[in-house]
């Protein structure tokens, strides 16, 4: 018998690992990308392996999903991940007030946390503000936007999967009852256009979700929300620097190869195919992150970039939970054959896979169950050395 | 806020067998600005067939090499100001001996799997990856620090190597200094994969890589570094010590 055939739409995090996921489950999988991979927001992600901390008091969903799927990739994937941990610093009062919840909520969400006195953080990351009034160490950790992914693709097609980039999604292939059936694609490398069949056709394109749904004429709740980073050219620090308040602007500075990175900014906006730059968020990343790390005002920047989040569900900006939503359209839209994955964080890219595959297996009585938790992934390079 | 320029940006254009030419797009753009800005607001606004590739914007992930008005750049880090100026070309290639996927978009396949064949390393313990200026009240244990290692794997040395040119089978200059990187004291089975016809001999010391070099691997330094790692292991052989 032969396997039923999974078209995934977008070579993001999302749709990396949902091939991952797919190809271990013994479906045949075709990746179809408009770019290389890791060309939208995946790769201009700012690489926080996040622990949590950073959501655990207005956002527990998201923040029980960060560190279980921090411990996670830890295991599957350290070939790109930089273990180091992360501090949370008190600077000023209102900060300080902030460290009781922030105490509480993280051991409510699992995430452990050592209350470190000012002398004893300064030791650990001689760089910080002087000022620093109390740290919390907590697991954080960086890693490699694109090889993260590449990670997951590498292994994907070890275990059968075909990846098809700089090939753009052009329509959606339906039967007469408006289920979808495949997709027509146009390969941007040879400028020749092609029709794909497909048992099940997942959306994983992220921020670009909305585009993908248009096409089947359905509304996808998706809320892209562009956000600045900013790279300076020394390495000031071996952990994640995290401002102990509320999510704010420039408040997370990463240590990254030889820089750090200071972002970053959240607004929202309908278009991100290009987002550009503005002076004042340049200047906000550097006053910002010079708090957190005076010896930023006298570095250079080495890149300054934008990325534009999929948050889904209501409100504006730093409210929309960072948790992530899939929808099988058949139940939403009684559209049969398409299924759409977004929202979520870097962090949670496996979690959002075993989601997105377990709704794929549901609709082709596939009953293996996930592997992705235990299982190693193979060399990044990988992704490069295997044929399609 | 800087004076916006007027420029033209020329991008190398080739599909699937058919002849290349080049396109021209009048922009105006932030001489402060990266070049990869540049082609990217090409794409989005002027011709969606260009095919580049990008991911971090920040020289973390080495895809976005290319050859800019002649020299290999990393195009996320160079600003446009650094390589022409208000009025002139910008003009964007591929970089060279790599297979052109179209376009500016090359395959990093040989590449990746010499890389893989010396068994370069992505992570390493800091210990093993100084850092320049380290903090000046560096006290902490640096040895429980995990960083990624310098090399981003971005092929600007391979384009830029006269030998490779010339040599597809010769390793390169990423692949040697990632083996001197190693030590052959600590990896001996790395000896017969360097110390071979198309390996760190085949090196003419044009230091080009270490020229385009975008991340502080000095390959001709280390490729260099590499033949006294194999003269030593080969004395260590003819006495009998290794």
């Amino acid at each position: 018998m032969s396997k039923p055939h999974v078209i995934v739409i977008g070579a993001g995090f999302t749709g990396v690992a949902t091939a991952h996921d797919l190809a271990l489950r013994g479906c045949d999988v075709t990746v179809v990308e408009r770019g290389d991979l890791c060309n939208g927001t995946s790769g201009r992600t700012h690489g926080l392996l996040h622990s949590g901390g950073r959501y655990a008091v207005k956002d527990k969903e998201s923040a029980v999903e960060c560190i279980d799927e921090n411990m996670i990739l830890r295991k599957i994937v350290p070939q790109v991940i930089e273990p180091n941990g992360g501090l949370f610093v008190a600077l000023d009062e209102s900060d300080l007030a902030y460290a009781e919840q922030f105490i509480e909520s993280c051991q409510e969400c699992h995430i452990p946390i050592e209350e470190l006195k000012p002398e004893q953080a300064l030791k650990l990351e001689p760089n910080i503000n002087p000022k620093v009034l109390i740290a919390f160490l907590i697991p954080d950790g960086t890693f490699d936007p694109l090889r993260l992914a590449l990670a997951f693709a590498g292994s994907a097609k070890h275990n059968g999967a075909t990846f098809r980039t700089f090939t753009e999604v052009e329509g959606l292939l339906t039967d007469g009852a408006g289920n979808v059936t495949g997709i027509k694609v146009l390969n941007r490398a040879s400028g020749k256009s092609e029709e794909m069949r497909a048992d099940v056709v997942v959306n994983a394109t992220g921020a670009w979700a909305g585009h993908i749904t248009a096409m089947a004429g359905l509304d996808a709740p998706v809320k892209p929300t562009p956000g600045i980073m900013v790279a300076y050219n020394q390495r000031f620090v071996q952990r994640a620097i995290n401002r102990l308040n509320a999510p704010g602007d420039g408040d997370i500075v990463l240590p990254q190869r030889r820089m750090v990175v200071v972002g970053t900014t959240s607004y929202d906006a309908e278009d991100v195919d290009y987002i550009p730059v503005t002076d004042d968020q340049i200047q906000l990343m550097l006053e910002r992150g010079t708090e957190l790390i005076p010896r930023i005002s006298a570095a250079k920047p080495r890149g300054i970039f934008m990325a534009a989040r999929p948050l889904v569900g209501g409100g504006s900006g730093r409210s929309i939970a960072r948790t992530f939503k899939c929808y099988d359209h058949k139940e939403t839209h009684n559209v049969d054959g398409f299924v759409t994955i977004t929202g979520g964080k870097a962090t949670t890219l496996r979690a959002m896979a075993e989601k997105t595959a377990d709704v794929v297996c549901a609709k082709l009585n596939i009953t293996t169950p996930c592997l992705t938790k235990e299982r190693p992934l193979l060399s990044y390079r990988q992704y490069y050395t295997n044929p399609n | 806020m800087a004076e916006n320029w007027k420029i033209t940006l020329r991008v190398f254009r080739q599909k699937e067998n058919q002849a290349s030419r080049f396109d021209d797009f009048q922009m105006e753009v932030n001489p402060d600005e990266y070049v990869l800005d540049a082609v990217e607001r090409a794409w989005a606004f002027h011709d969606r067939t260009i095919c580049f590739r990008h991911a971090c914007h920040h020289s973390t992930c080495g895809a976005c090499g290319m050859r800019v008005n002649g020299v290999e750049k990393l195009s996320c880090i160079t600003p446009i100001r650094d390589v022409t100026h208000n009025g002139a070309i910008l003009k964007v290639e591929p970089l060279r001996n790599f297979p052109v996927v179209s376009d500016l978009a090359v395959d990093m396949g040989s590449f990746y799997r010499k890389m893989e064949t010396v068994t370069a390393r992505a992570v390493l313990p800091i210990t093993e990856a100084e850092i320049e200026n380290p903090p000046s009240k560096w006290e902490a244990d640096d040895s429980q620090y995990i960083r990624l290692s310098d090399c981003i794997e971005c092929g600007l040395c391979i384009s830029a190597c006269p030998i490779v040119a010339t040599t597809p089978e010769y390793l390169g200059p990423a692949p040697l200094a990632a083996a001197q990187d190693q030590r052959l004291r600590r990896k001996p089975e790395l000896l017969s994969i360097v110390d071979c016809e198309d390996g760190v001999w085949r090196c003419h010391s044009a230091f080009e890589c270490t020229a385009v070099c975008p991340s502080f691997v000095d390959p001709g330094r280390r490729i260099m570094n590499l033949r006294t790692q194999v003269v030593d292991m080969r004395l260590r052989k003819l006495f009998g010590k290794a």
